[in-house]
């Protein structure tokens, strides 16, 4: 156990409400829906908004591969230059957009995000979409749904819902970026960055 | 608070790492269908140019509009400033306009930084060239080019040009061009040699973080690029060689001397190219030289520029040496 780690975070306050297992659980189970939904998957691309979306896309790809037997297309889409309150703050360091070969014409795309709060990123999302093609549907995978939405937007496929408060900040961290796959729920929140 | 782009000097290696990263993902945009971002959207940009210089001007109205911003186009040709209207005045009524950044190209060295801190106008000012002075876009640009073809494309991401040889060749004295690059790839941790003729090479070059060398060929074998320069004849205004088969036969390069550059060396020329004089017909075509490459780069750069000091509600760029010094 990587005890000390565990300590300092429930020093935060923060206590985890999905560990590694129950990650690989629901993106299991999301695969699937997805499968379900679009019958197959034949024409599914999946883009994951950075950083850790991408990471959760590419995890949702595995899983579709061994479901489906076949490759699945996965990206990352950087939204950063159409969000809404880029003039709210110093311009950030832009991120990797990278749309698979085929390109996403006439395809499901599937966005994949780590948490659903506002809205607002999945707006600019959308936008983004706009401008790199014309998918035939879109729809949209979220590890946790915290509420709070400010559009009406709404997920397709829900890891966890998980009902907040807006003193509250959730934290996903994922192998890739932090080491170990965890959510946490903290009682604080530590800056408004720290969830989209 | 800084948010201008005055001099390559300005900039830290973060900043310059940072500008380099970002011209990286707008490349990307070029190559969409829709080569349009709505990042400046409601922001009005001036380009005002006292000089001529289409490919520059170009460059950066591309730019901007891929970002979305609004473009006011002045020349100084046929404008007030023919008329005697000075640089304060013309400066006062961008301003009564609520220009957001002015892109300014003058023949005077010196005249953006007086724009950007005499208090006249608000906007951010970026600049497109002044006089023998600075052109700090070019240099990104260029510094740009060298890390796509000698660092690679993805794995340059986040790098400088640490250790890379970078040789400067031609009319040292009248271009702006070499005297950004020097700063910004001493900067990026490359080693630069000027090459040039004596009476090319200016006054107080030895303070510079470069090599100077009045010998070409010896300096072309550890030459990880080489960039060519133009001869400005229009700034001369006396005889700086005999003749231009000489400055040729010296300082041009030709296929001969191409040869003994390494394998991966690449030849690079800020445009526009006199053939025949600094640069072969032989060599300009060659798959080594990347001058082309060069101008699609430059509206990358210019973009990540803009979005840089532009596009948030203040600069990501920190300019602290101009403050310091």
């Amino acid at each position: 156990m990587d005890s000390e780690h565990d300590k300092q975070q429930y020093a935060a306050g923060a206590r985890p409400v999905l560990e590694g297992p129950d990650i690989a659980r629901v993106l299991t189970r999301i695969a699937h829906e997805i499968v379900e939904r679009a019958k197959g998957a034949d024409d599914v691309v999946l883009l994951g908004i950075p950083t850790r979306g991408v990471f959760l896309a590419r995890r949702l790809a595995d899983k579709l591969a061994e479901i489906t037997g076949r490759k699945i297309p996965v990206g990352s889409l950087d939204i950063t230059m159409y969000r809404d309150d880029l003039r709210m703050h110093p311009p950030r360091a832009l991120a990797r957009t990278e749309i698979p070969g085929d390109g996403i014409d006439g395809r499901l795309v599937v966005l994949v995000d780590d948490v659903l709060f506002s809205g607002r990123t999945i707006r600019a999302a959308l936008d983004a979409l706009n401008d790199i093609g014309r998918p035939r549907a879109v729809q949209l995978a979220v590890l946790v749904d915290r509420g709070h939405r400010e559009l009406p937007i709404r997920a397709d496929y829900v890891g966890k819902n998980l009902p907040t408060s807006l003193r509250e900040t959730v934290k996903v961290q994922l192998a890739e970026e932090d080491g170990r796959d965890t959510v946490l729920l903290g009682a604080k929140r530590i800056s408004p960055d720290a969830q989209q | 608070m800084q948010r201008h782009l005055i001099s390559a000097a300005d900039l830290t290696r973060d900043d310059a790492v940072l500008i380099l990263d970002t011209a990286e993902e707008m490349a990307r945009v070029a190559d969409r269908p829709i080569k349009k971002l709505p990042t400046l959207r409601g922001r009005t940009v001036v380009n005002l140019f006292f000089e001529d210089s289409t490919r520059t001007r170009i460059s950066f109205e591309a730019a901007e509009k891929r970002l979305s911003a609004d473009v006011i186009n002045f020349t100084a040709k046929g404008s007030s400033v023919s008329k005697g209207e000075s640089l304060k005045d013309t400066a006062q009524t961008l301003e009564a306009m609520g220009v957001d950044a002015v892109v300014i190209r003058h023949g005077a060295s010196g005249a953006p930084y007086r724009l950007a801190t005499s208090g006249w106008i608000d906007a951010a000012v970026i600049n497109a060239g002044d006089g023998t002075h600075q052109h700090p876009t070019q240099a990104l640009l260029d510094a740009f080019t060298m890390r796509r073809r000698l660092v690679g494309r993805d794995a340059g991401i986040g790098q400088d040009l640490a250790g890379k040889r970078i040789t400067i060749v031609g009319d040292v004295l009248h271009s702006r061009v070499a005297r950004s690059n020097v700063d910004l790839l001493h900067t990026l941790g490359a080693e630069v040699t000027l090459v040039a003729p004596p009476t090319l090479v200016p006054v107080g070059v030895g303070t510079w973080p470069c090599e100077v060398s009045y010998d070409l060929d010896s300096t072309l074998a550890k030459s990880d690029a080489v960039m060519m320069l133009r001869v400005q004849r229009e700034r001369m205004n006396a005889a700086f060689f005999p003749t231009e088969r000489e400055y040729s036969r010296r300082y041009g390069l030709d296929g001969e001397r191409m040869a003994k550059m390494p394998e991966h060396a690449i030849v690079m020329h800020p445009g526009p190219m006199v053939r025949g004089m600094e640069i072969t017909a032989e060599v300009a075509d060659s798959d080594r030289c990347t001058v082309v490459e060069q101008v699609a780069n430059g509206v990358s750069i210019r973009m990540a520029v803009l979005y840089l000091l532009l596009g948030g509600n203040e600069p990501a760029v920190t300019h602290t040496r101009t403050e310091e010094k």
